[in-house]
């Protein structure tokens, strides 16, 4: 539908952010048949969504500490693996006990899994070596738990993909600005399309916030007052996969004791700070925050002393106070849905917060039953049994995958599953690779701007992984430019894109720029802007603008 | 204490390295005749970061690779593409039979053997047009293809009953890695190896056990056979460099280089101890001449133009100035060097049905410029670009060692060198 369209449409649901709680809400709204749009102000996935581990937590992590979010986790584990096959891989998990940890420890641990219905096999440390080589060879003890990788991206999409598939309508780049409020209901959005600068009012008869560390503000909107409590957690990315299997450090949660093998790199994260509210956006990774991840990540796997760190990224964790203790010391990571009719007397806003990326389901169906409470829906939710597009039955996968597709349609099917059959394949041409490091080929490029909302070169990054691989960018992000160019007909916003692809893409590599990052970071630029003028270019198109 | 433990980056032949400057891909002979292969850089370290992710991402299209390692000499960072991708080639033939026409082809020496007993009727056999198109489509060994002649007498018998006992009477001495095509095709590069070094004061003497290096059964997948084989060749090396204090000398480029640095890097050998007294014999000739332990006087009589094409493997090594200025020493040699261009054989890969067009596409450049230097033959360290070379050009191919021991003069030598 075109945008214009959507714009004059009343809606019975509007859902603010497209993160994965938000695209599993609108997912879930539309399969139960009501008319529903969501809204996200920048990309879907750029918030704490896009800005994790990417870790399939089996719960094991919380089954000491929060056994509610235990169970929560290895039962959306285990529903995740039925439905989103293909943003999935089933790597299973480790958690070590090294010298200096306590091993007593351990056994409170798996007594609490098994409380949690977590499967939590100890294993002797020589098995733990031998099926998980880059583990810390000292250790003294190890337990096999159900974690697994995901990618957020993916799901998001997939959960987009679907909610459209039932109905529903999607913008990105478009900020709330206000809600439209008659006395104490609320009744519609106030929008700004960032990228034609157009303010639309869009009518719905319930709007759910589901705007993460962001929803504060949203709800303040509305007169609401919700108590964010960001916890901010940095990450590093490698340059490849040391490692097979999830590996977390068995003992209370800390810093950096989680290394995740995510496709075709590995992440080991995270910090944890409080942060004030005011600093949500900015996103810079210090120098101290590195060195405690290194430092402690070696402790995991010890090669990753001398693996080269290709990125470094901060997410926010939309913690929320709970309503009994607004002092914010009891600080919930479970799932939070607020009705604000009956917390703050305002109609038809519901707020759908705290929880993680891995229970956004859960999430989703519990926003989506208060939103089909107030409306008088009386459908059941099906997301847990229904497969995502991409992950249908009999879908081929990463695994199952035979030597008879090329490289870049195996790359393609671990990315997009059974929608990977949509990618244009039959000549040399959509089959040449854009992105040489993720096999992304020109057919999946034409199919991400046609079929998954791609404005931009950021956009095509996290609907395809261009861009995402060791030289972040540098050989595929003017080949990715020139085909979205060509596929928008419009070379100077190209242009432009190229260059802001190039900027953000530095930004991560920023912080640990050193060695054969910061070579190859000198490399790019040396390419753009000393052979390609592109900062000249782009300056110039800015003061023809002027003219 | 971070950014000191990262300082340098550890990885396998090292892939990490890579900056993805695609200045291999440019310098790849195969990726620049058939978009097939996806050239090095993805074949090697980005294809790795996914066979790592899962090794079913393995890509077929790396059996195109010849290993010419031109890749590697090119890349600005170090990085062993070749290596890498060799090893993705050896992991993913792991639980699979190698055909009999690979077999055939990986087993150099046990192919000679045979041959040799017969070699009358085997090169007749050979050569005949009912036998090539036999091969061609039972085997799929190109009919276009020759076999190199086999010779009657293996270069082993004729030294053991002809020149062994001499050996002993020089003062210094070098143990000589013949390699497959010296021993069962061509005995006498063997021969005049034999020629060139006794006249200057150098007695030549075997191993006591040499195998086929292996180069062709890495390329064909036999890599257990080729390790064991790499096994027993090193502890031949290891007597004959601690022991016996001998250096151990090759005629051909590929044997060399295999022994040298494939052992390791591929088959996990280690030859380290006694790689650096394993070298081309032009190499070691130029460097006594080079530090005036030896002359050579040539013959004053000799006219040729010659024009030298240096060996995939031999630039690897950055050897090929040794036997260039060792040929530039032949007063009567004119001497063309040419572009460093593959000839397109790389061992046995271009005796192969399905690669056959492909390989002479690649050669096709220097085939060309061999035809513009209007030379009466052509010199080369390598015997499997010598039977391409013949093949596509017709011109006669030979060994520097050949070529110096043709042109020398040797009782002259030998007074130089007050050999008695």
């Amino acid at each position: 539908m075109v945008t214009s369209d959507i714009y004059k449409n009343e809606y019975d649901v509007i859902i603010v952010g497209g993160g994965a709680t938000g695209a599993g809400t609108a997912r879930d709204c539309a399969l139960r048949g009501l008319k529903t749009l969501l809204v996200e102000r920048n990309d879907y996935s750029t918030g704490a969504t896009g800005r994790n581990h990417g870790l399939m937590h089996s719960g094991a992590r919380y089954a000491v500490t929060d056994s509610e979010s235990a169970s929560e986790c290895i039962s959306e584990n285990m529903t995740l693996r039925r439905i989103a096959r293909h943003c999935v891989e089933e790597t299973d998990g480790l958690f070590i006990t090294l010298p200096e940890d306590d091993l007593d420890y351990q056994k409170t641990f798996v007594e609490a899994c098994q409380r949690a219905g977590i499967r939590a096999d100890i294993i002797d440390p020589a098995e733990a070596r031998s099926i998980e080589p880059s583990v810390n060879p000292d250790l003294i003890g190890a337990v096999r738990i159900p974690d697994a990788a995901i990618d957020p991206f993916r799901l998001t999409v997939a959960n987009l993909l679907d909610a459209r598939l039932h109905g529903a309508d999607t913008l990105n780049y478009h900020e709330v600005e206000g809600l439209v409020m008659n006395q104490n209901r609320v009744e519609g959005v106030k929008l700004f399309n960032k990228l034609s600068g157009e303010h639309i009012e869009v009518r719905g008869r319930v709007v759910v916030n589901a705007a993460g560390i962001w929803g504060q503000r949203i709800a303040q909107m509305a007169g609401a007052n919700i108590s964010m409590f960001p916890a901010r957690g940095a990450l590093l990315i490698f340059g490849h996969r040391v490692n097979k299997m999830v590996i977390n450090r068995c003992r209370k949660p800390a810093n950096a004791d989680i290394l995740v093998p995510d496709d075709t790199v590995c992440v080991i994260g995270t910090t944890s700070d409080r942060i004030p509210i005011e600093t949500v956006d900015d996103m810079r990774v210090t120098r101290e925050e590195v060195d405690v991840l290194l430092n402690e990540g070696i402790k995991l796997a010890p090669s990753l002393a001398t693996t080269r760190v290709i990125r470094a990224y901060a997410g926010v964790r939309p913690l929320v106070a709970s309503d009994d203790d607004p002092s914010g010391r009891s600080i919930s990571r479970g799932i939070v849905c607020l009705d604000h009719a009956k917390r703050d007397g305002v109609e038809g806003f519901i707020t759908i917060t705290g929880g993680k990326m891995m229970t956004y389901r859960l999430m989703a169906e519990i926003a989506t039953n208060a939103v089909c409470a107030k409306l008088g829906n009386t459908a059941p939710c099906v997301t847990a049994n229904q497969p995502l597009p991409g992950s249908e039955e009999g879908a081929p996968n990463q695994s199952d995958m035979t030597k008879r597709y090329s490289f870049g349609e195996r790359a393609a099917i671990g990315r997009h599953g059974s929608l990977a059959a949509r990618i244009e394949k039959d000549n040399d041409i959509d089959n040449a690779l854009v992105c040489e490091c993720e096999g992304v080929t020109v057919g999946e490029i034409k199919y991400a701007v046609h079929q998954l909302h791609v404005h931009n070169l950021v956009n095509l990054r996290r609907r395809t992984r261009v861009g995402m691989g060791t030289c972040q960018g540098k050989l595929c992000s003017c080949r990715a430019a020139s085909l979205l160019g060509e596929l928008h007909h419009d070379v100077r916003r190209a242009q432009k894109d190229l260059a802001d692809f190039l900027d953000e893409r530095w930004k991560g590599m920023r912080p640990v720029a050193w060695g054969d990052t910061l070579r190859e970071a000198q490399l790019t630029a040396a390419i753009y802007e000393g052979l390609c003028g592109l900062d000249m270019a782009v300056s110039n198109q800015g003061k023809e603008d002027k003219q | 204490m971070a950014d000191q433990m990262q300082l340098c980056n550890i990885s396998e032949s090292n892939f990490e390295q890579c900056t993805k400057c695609s200045i291999c891909t440019t310098v790849c002979p195969v990726a620049a005749v058939t978009t097939d292969y996806p050239g090095p850089k993805q074949a090697g370290p980005d294809g790795e970061r996914y066979r790592l992710k899962d090794p079913a991402y393995y890509d077929k299209a790396l059996k195109l690779c010849l290993n010419c390692k031109r890749c590697e000499v090119a890349c600005p960072s170090g990085v062993h593409i070749a290596d890498i991708i060799q090893k993705a080639r050896m992991r993913s033939s792991e639980g699979h039979r190698a055909s009999l026409r690979d077999t055939m082809l990986a087993n150099t020496d046990l192919l000679g053997t045979v041959a040799n007993l017969v070699a009358p009727v085997a090169n007749a056999t050979l050569g005949l047009a009912p036998t090539k198109l036999v091969m061609d489509s039972v085997m799929a060994i190109d009919k276009h293809r020759t076999f190199p002649a086999y010779s009657r007498q293996k270069f082993t018998t004729w030294f053991k009953r002809h020149a062994a006992k001499q050996q002993d009477d020089f003062g210094q001495h070098v143990s000589y890695f013949h390699g497959c095509y010296v021993n069962y095709n061509f005995p006498k590069l063997g021969q005049d190896l034999v020629k060139l070094l006794n006249a200057v004061g150098y007695g030549v003497h075997l191993l006591d056990k040499e195998q086929c290096c292996g180069v062709a059964l890495i390329a064909n997948g036999l890599y257990k056979q080729a390790k064991r084989q790499a096994r027993v060749n090193a502890d031949s090396i290891r007597k004959s460099v601690n022991t016996d204090h001998r250096t151990v000398l090759t005629t051909s480029s590929s044997c060399t280089f295999n022994l040298r640095d494939e052992y390791p890097a591929v088959l996990d050998v280690d030859t380290s101890d006694v790689r650096d007294s394993i070298m081309l014999a032009t190499r070691f000739i130029y460097n006594l001449v080079d530090e005036e332990k030896i002359k050579l006087i040539f013959k004053q009589d000799y006219k040729r133009r010659m024009a030298y094409h240096t060996a995939c493997h031999m630039q690897r090594m950055g050897w090929q100035l040794y036997s260039i200025e060792l040929l530039r020493m032949i007063p009567g040699l004119d001497l063309v060097v040419l572009e460093q261009d593959c000839c397109g054989i790389s061992g046995t890969y271009g005796f192969k049905k399905e690669n056959y067009e492909r390989s002479q596409e690649i050669g096709s450049v220097l085939f060309k410029h061999i035809a513009d230097a209007q030379v009466q033959a052509v010199t080369t360290d390598c015997e499997t670009c010598k039977w391409q070379i013949e093949m596509s050009t017709g011109l006669p191919v030979e060994n520097p060692i050949s070529v110096l021991a043709d042109a020398l003069d040797v009782e002259a030598t030998r007074q130089a060198n007050n050999i008695n």
